[in-house]
């Protein structure tokens, strides 16, 4: 295992240029081409900021300006989730390479995670300009724990990845089930309504054991509200770190099962 | 011996056969590291059983068998690709594998782009193969269109460039999967010229191939794999010759299968005329086709005299169906006439793939006289050599009057496949000889 993933790291070449392959060829041959990559999140927001603001009117006073508020916690949540999807259909769809060509697979979820988290990066110049559209800047210690919880989920987001490429080569069903666990699991996490809110205090136990309740929650303290204290995203860091050692142990040891069952 | 750059020893590799419930395996795949050790001899396929054999360093190193052998499962096994059930696979250098040419590609990106990240694939670095960049190319003939996505390539230049980037790895081992049919005669002795180059460097070359010409000119030892176990290895050219063999045999098996299923089908259609049609014996008479060449298999005749057998013999008299050019054969026929008969001709004709007849005969034009035929019978047409080429021909036999009205005519239900060493063109192969003056000199290509 360790073997392997020091091999991983002599691919780097390898995931970066796959990433930069997915990222041309996503949208090759559209009109708009890489400006997608800004449109896309734009119209999220747009959508959820009406809804949220005009129709169900928020009447929450912390969470104003509410576009900003939310395009906080969305942001990381559509990396995290678009994640989670592709890479749960990566091994299978990249079938050809495993059984074709000398290839560590475990590269193949990986590079869907990095691709989508330049997505991610990509989305944070529109989050900085309706910061500035709503005079709501980021304070300034608070926002330099940004970098560290983005780092948390890159190495939580690899680890439940990892488990759940291997695991669906075996049970294509995870596919179908994983589309619904990601909706409820946006519903779990206080994205569209702040963390505070009387009803999730009521089930803080239920919450904190939600991994991105603590990543979101840490980014909205650092981009959005005065202070950062939100502390507990570093035990969380350190826990995906065992969790990613355990889920490439997992995947370590499925791996030579790809081949035959994609 | 010198030192090995593969070594095979005692591998087995065992598929699991398709089977729905796959997840009763993962808790023993997670704790032993193979799905298969839970699962009973029906649930599994066992593609390689203990096949052991040596590759020596700088030797070029042919795998061959049918289809299903465990030719390409023993390539990937050397390559890394699937691990052996059991057993240990050994290799020497870096590998570079033609298994599936341009199986990396993406379709939306440039030749260009797709050549980088294929090559990195394969395990160069960036520097590498901006300084091979052209040379790929350039071998790959693609210059034109190098910055199009690689989804406008028709089949042919796809694999051209996958071929071209697999090649200019520069490994120490190739692994070649029958890609040589990958572009025209032109591209086809390029690549052969790559391998030459190669071999003459010093590298290894294991080849999987269905084209045994190849190997005997090429390759210096030679595996051969049938059903998953090794049957021979050594000398290509005896190798090979061990395989044909085997293939004849199977192909005979092959061929008498299909002859019996002909008879069955002519038999099952003589009962349905007999039993519809019993006064119009006259008229089946006639209906035999109008013109004999256009006519596909069949029998017809009025009766009267009957084939009852036809059998194809070879030099040492044993029936069979595969034949090598050069070689005698005999055509055997066993006839039985109801009451005797005084006007009869015997026939037989031969007949190639495309429907063209290779020699037709009669006795009538060969100017016997029948004078009688009673009872049982048989009638030999033997041919002192079979001048034809390598190919399947048919045969049309047939006993009628003189007049040409068939008792029995059986229409092309007899096959047989002649078999050569030389890959000649045409139907009919003269018997013949070179001759050379002295300023034309000339050799056997090494035997």
């Amino acid at each position: 295992m360790w073997q392997n993933l020091a091999r991983l790291f002599r691919y780097r070449g390898l995931i970066q240029s796959l990433v930069s392959r997915e990222l041309k060829a996503r949208y090759r041959g559209s009109f708009l081409g890489f400006f997608w990559s800004f449109v896309n999140p734009l119209l999220l927001l747009g959508v959820y900021s009406f809804v949220f603001s005009t129709i169900m009117k928020n009447d929450e006073p912390l969470t104003k300006p509410y576009a900003v508020f939310m395009f906080c916690g969305l942001l990381p949540w559509t990396w995290f989730a678009a994640s989670m999807l592709e890479a749960s259909n990566s091994l299978i769809s990249g079938g050809n390479l495993i059984k074709k060509v000398l290839f560590p697979a475990e590269v193949l979820p990986i590079v869907s995670v990095l691709s989508n988290m330049v997505h991610f990066l990509l989305g944070l110049p529109i989050l900085f300009g309706f910061m500035v559209r709503y005079h709501h800047l980021p304070h300034f210690p608070g926002v330099l724990w940004f970098p560290v919880i983005v780092l948390v989920q890159l190495v939580f987001t690899i680890a439940c990845v990892l488990l759940l490429s291997a695991l669906t080569v075996h049970f294509r069903d995870l596919r179908d089930l994983l589309a619904n666990l990601i909706t409820l699991w946006f519903f779990a996490t206080p994205i569209i309504y702040p963390y505070f809110l009387e009803g999730v205090k009521n089930y803080v136990g239920f919450f904190k054991y939600n991994p991105m309740y603590h990543i979101i929650v840490a980014y909205q303290e650092s981009l959005f509200f005065e202070v950062f204290g939100h502390y507990a995203v570093l035990a969380l860091g350190g826990l995906s770190i065992l969790f990613f050692l355990g889920a490439y142990w997992v995947f370590d040891r499925l791996r030579d099962s790809f081949a035959e069952a994609v | 011996m010198k030192t090995p750059a593969i070594e095979l020893i005692d591998v087995t590799k065992v598929y699991r056969r398709f089977s729905g419930k796959q997840y009763a395996t993962l808790k023993s795949a997670l704790l032993q590291r193979s799905i298969l050790n839970e699962l009973n001899p029906k649930e599994t396929f066992q593609a390689l059983q203990h096949v052991s054999f040596t590759v020596p360093k700088g030797s070029t190193f042919a795998v061959v068998g049918r289809n299903g052998s465990g030719k390409s499962t023993a390539l990937k096994l050397v390559a890394g690709i699937t691990k052996p059930t059991s057993g240990t696979v050994l290799v020497d250098g870096r590998i570079s594998a033609l298994i599936e040419l341009g199986a990396g590609f993406h379709p939306e990106i440039s030749g260009r782009e797709n050549v980088f990240i294929n090559g990195i694939m394969l395990g160069l670095t960036k520097k590498e193969i901006t300084q091979r960049f052209d040379e790929i190319v350039e071998f790959a003939e693609l210059k034109d269109f190098i910055d199009a996505p690689v989804k406008t390539y028709s089949s042919g230049m796809y694999m051209r460039l996958g071929f071209a980037v697999a090649i200019h790895v520069d490994p120490d081992v190739l692994l070649v999967d029958e890609v040589l049919a990958v572009g025209d005669e032109g591209f086809t002795h390029k690549c052969l010229d790559k391998f030459s180059e190669f071999k003459r460097r010093g590298k290894t070359i294991l080849l999987v191939t269905h084209s045994l010409g190849l190997v005997e000119r090429f390759c210096d030892d030679a595996v051969w794999l049938d059903h998953g176990e090794k049957k021979a290895q050594g000398d290509p050219k005896r190798v090979i010759g061990q395989y044909l063999l085997d293939v004849e045999s199977a192909e005979e098996g092959y061929l008498a299968q299909e002859d019996a299923k002909a008879k069955e089908e002519v038999a099952a259609a003589e009962q349905v005329a007999a039993t519809s049609s019993a006064t119009t014996a006259e008229d089946t008479a006639d209906s035999g086709p109008k013109n004999m060449f256009q006519a596909n298999e069949g029998r017809w005749g009025s009766g009267g005299v009957a084939i009852t057998g036809v059998t194809l013999k070879d030099k040492s008299g044993t029936a069979g169906h595969v034949f090598h050019s050069g070689e005698p054969m005999a055509i055997e026929l066993a006839l039985k006439a109801d009451k005797p008969c005084h006007d009869f001709v015997f026939g037989v004709a031969m007949f190639n793939t495309d429907g063209t007849c290779v020699y037709g005969t009669n006795t009538d034009i060969e100017e016997f006289e029948a004078e009688s035929l009673t009872g049982e019978s048989t009638v030999t047409f033997d041919i002192e050599t079979l001048e034809l080429v390598e190919g399947t021909y048919k045969l049309d036999v047939a006993v009628h009057r003189k007049d040409g009205a068939p008792y029995d005519y059986h229409r092309l239900l007899y096959t047989f496949r002649v078999k050569s060493r030389t890959k000649d063109a045409g139907i009919y192969r003269p018997r013949h000889q070179w001759k050379f003056s002295d300023s034309a000199k000339l050799s056997r290509k090494s035997e």
